[in-house]
């Protein structure tokens, strides 16, 4: 899979959402309507403010959402081309799409290399092929391999997110969904995750479904990008056409047309678009 | 050794052959608690079904017998057999596994990341169902159980200690139930097993992550349901385990059921989360009980044994509410 950029354009999608609705406790409407699909092989992220429906469209994906008591009312979700809106989440696992979850969510009270074994769970092979991807992950991640004996819960931000990745990284996954990785985390640590991801991807062919806040970052990596408004995609492009669209410079990258504002225009103007909204 | 020193100790062996008992009873609890998060107020009512369902298998009892001959107008009570004491326990221990599977279609799993007082809750509802389901399939008369385990006092163990009190003394030996020592050696099989079902297995891993972050699990893969099935499961086995060796000692009765009260403060002091911690607990709850009984016992006038553990348990929760090996509070600021 390593031609697997290039492969891009032709592929029938490894996934592909169409137009679905999420409704949480039968009464909020979370997504009206979001498609998008990810080639066999890509990056493509998921942009977004806080609240425009991100996350709840990765959990639509990976099922998480049945246990949060939102379900997806319309539109249908293809891995593989298989409909998988009514496979639990472990069936999803073990056809090869796991999610990442946003806040790491590691098990604290487990060792790092706990973690990582539970990510093994669904796999019916045995103990040797799950040590070959021990030390797979461990040549990715050589941090956590250092603190492979440690409880998860002690271990840095960054470690964490490395363990959570890792983990996933253990169920032999054709995709991942990957929440926003970059939380809580100092700048260098997210350029550093971020090159691991583009390396998994390239070099063990997992395609990677993106949600971000840091609209810059993840469209320097991603091939492909929608942007996510209250529960709608209202802009979808390859990264790089994104990153010079007008309005998205000007909403999620903090620069406007006309080069760098003055910081008291951009207060002045948020201000008036408060009041107009 | 001196006579006043050989009671001491006798006491203290006494104490530590109760603290098995009530561990017994608390290991089941902390085994839900850790996997789950879920106090399960129906521990000690589980391990009285257990033992009902065993004497019952065991000696032939037809189930519903009174309900079938109310409607039917028959007289059936028997089936006329004996089964082996061994064949009974694998018979309870597959009803015991298909109660957990019940209980889990029926109820857990639409409670799936509900409040956790809301599954306790469910777990007292629980309790009382399986008492009155108990009775009607068993009936409620108090049955005595025989599955082999030796009973009464040990002669050899009582020659020995004569022996230690000095010459000339009036010292008969120490009394030591053989029945209590079965049910240590029992207690300590059983929780090296679940330790090391814990640490080493793929199940016992998976039900540890369970433990630690419900959603996180089921974003691996691990299956709520399966997991819960197991946990129940296992808790019905530690049930059942509890249930033969207090109906052995005392009867299969009704007021078994609540010896989930005296698991209380047994876990408070050993902490939810720890199955060795079930086992310090309850030797040290023991102990406790029967030293405060011979010593400060005479000076406010007896019956310190039923509420010493209570007041023990609540200087524990003042100074150390996680217990002595409950899992330490991860914080990170």
């Amino acid at each position: 899979m390593a031609d697997a950029a290039i492969a891009t354009e032709t592929a029938e999608p490894l996934l592909e959402v169409n137009n679905i609705e999420v409704i949480y406790n039968h009464v909020i409407l979370v997504l009206k309507g979001v498609s998008l699909s990810v080639p066999r092989g890509g990056i493509v992220a998921l942009l977004g403010a806080n609240g425009a429906g991100k996350t709840t469209t990765l959990k639509a994906i990976s099922n998480l959402l049945h246990a949060e008591r939102g379900e997806v009312t319309k539109g249908n979700i293809q891995f593989e081309g298989d409909r998988v809106e009514s496979l639990s989440p472990n069936e999803l696992v073990r056809r090869g799409c796991i999610q990442v979850m946003e806040g790491r969510h590691c098990f604290g009270h487990l060792t790092v290399e706990e973690n990582l074994l539970t990510g093994a769970f669904t796999r019916r092979e045995g103990g040797a092929a799950i040590k070959d991807d021990l030390e797979l992950v461990y040549s990715y991640f050589p941090r956590l391999k250092e603190r492979r004996n440690s409880q998860a819960g002690y271990t840095s931000g960054g470690e964490q997110q490395m363990t959570a990745i890792g983990r996933a990284l253990m169920s032999k996954p054709k995709m991942i969904l990957l929440d926003e990785p970059s939380m809580g985390l100092a700048p260098q640590l997210v350029e550093e995750i971020f090159e691991i991801v583009k390396q998994l991807n390239e070099e063990q062919g997992v395609s990677i479904l993106l949600a971000e806040q840091n609209t810059n970052i993840a469209l320097r990596y991603a091939q492909h990008g929608y942007i996510l408004e209250s529960g709608r995609v209202v802009l979808d492009g390859e990264g790089k056409a994104l990153r010079e669209n007008e309005d998205v410079k000007e909403f999620y990258l903090g620069v406007g047309g006309e080069g760098r504002r003055s910081f008291r225009n951009v207060k002045h103007y948020k201000r008036r678009k408060r009041w107009l909204s | 050794m001196n006579v006043e020193f050989l009671f001491f100790l006798e006491t203290v062996l006494n104490g530590l052959m109760a603290g098995v008992m009530y561990a017994l009873v608390a290991l089941g609890f902390a085994l839900i608690f850790k996997a789950s998060g879920i106090f399960n107020f129906a521990q000690g009512v589980m391990a009285l079904f257990a033992a009902l369902t065993l004497v019952g298998l065991q000696t032939g009892q037809v189930p519903f017998a009174h309900l079938i001959n109310a409607i039917f107008g028959t007289e059936v009570h028997h089936f006329g057999w004996e089964l082996p004491a061994i064949v009974a326990i694998a018979g309870t221990l597959v009803v015991m596994v298909a109660f957990a599977y019940l209980f889990e279609g029926l109820v857990l799993k639409h409670l799936v990341n509900q409040e956790p007082i809301i599954l306790f809750m469910a777990t007292i509802g629980l309790a009382y169902f399986l008492e009155g389901f108990g009775d009607l399939m068993w009936g409620a008369d108090i049955k005595p159980m025989d599955v082999g385990i030796p009973s009464g006092g040990s002669f050899w163990w009582e020659d020995v200690t004569r022996e230690w009190a000095p010459e000339g003394s009036d010292y008969f030996g120490m009394y030591v139930d053989k029945l209590d020592v079965v049910a240590a050696i029992v207690a300590v099989v059983l929780v090296s097993g679940l330790v090391a079902f814990s640490q080493y297995t793929k199940f016992g891993r998976a039900l540890r992550a369970v433990a630690d972050d419900h959603q996180a699990a089921l974003s691996v893969g691990i299956s709520l349901r399966t997991i819960w099935v197991v946990v129940w499961s296992i808790a019905g086995f530690v049930a059942l385990v509890a249930g033969i060796m207090w109906g052995a000692k005392s009867g299969v009765q009704f007021s078994l059921s609540l010896i989930a009260l005296k698991a209380l403060p047994v876990l408070i002091l050993g902490g939810f989360t720890s199955i060795p911690g079930a086992i310090v607990g309850g030797l040290i709850i023991g102990v406790g009980e029967k030293l405060a009984e011979l010593y400060i016992g005479p000076l406010v006038g007896g019956a310190i044994e039923n509420w010493f553990a209570y007041v023990v348990a609540l200087v524990f929760l003042l100074f150390r509410p996680q217990g002595l090996f409950g899992e330490r509070i991860i914080e990170r600021i």
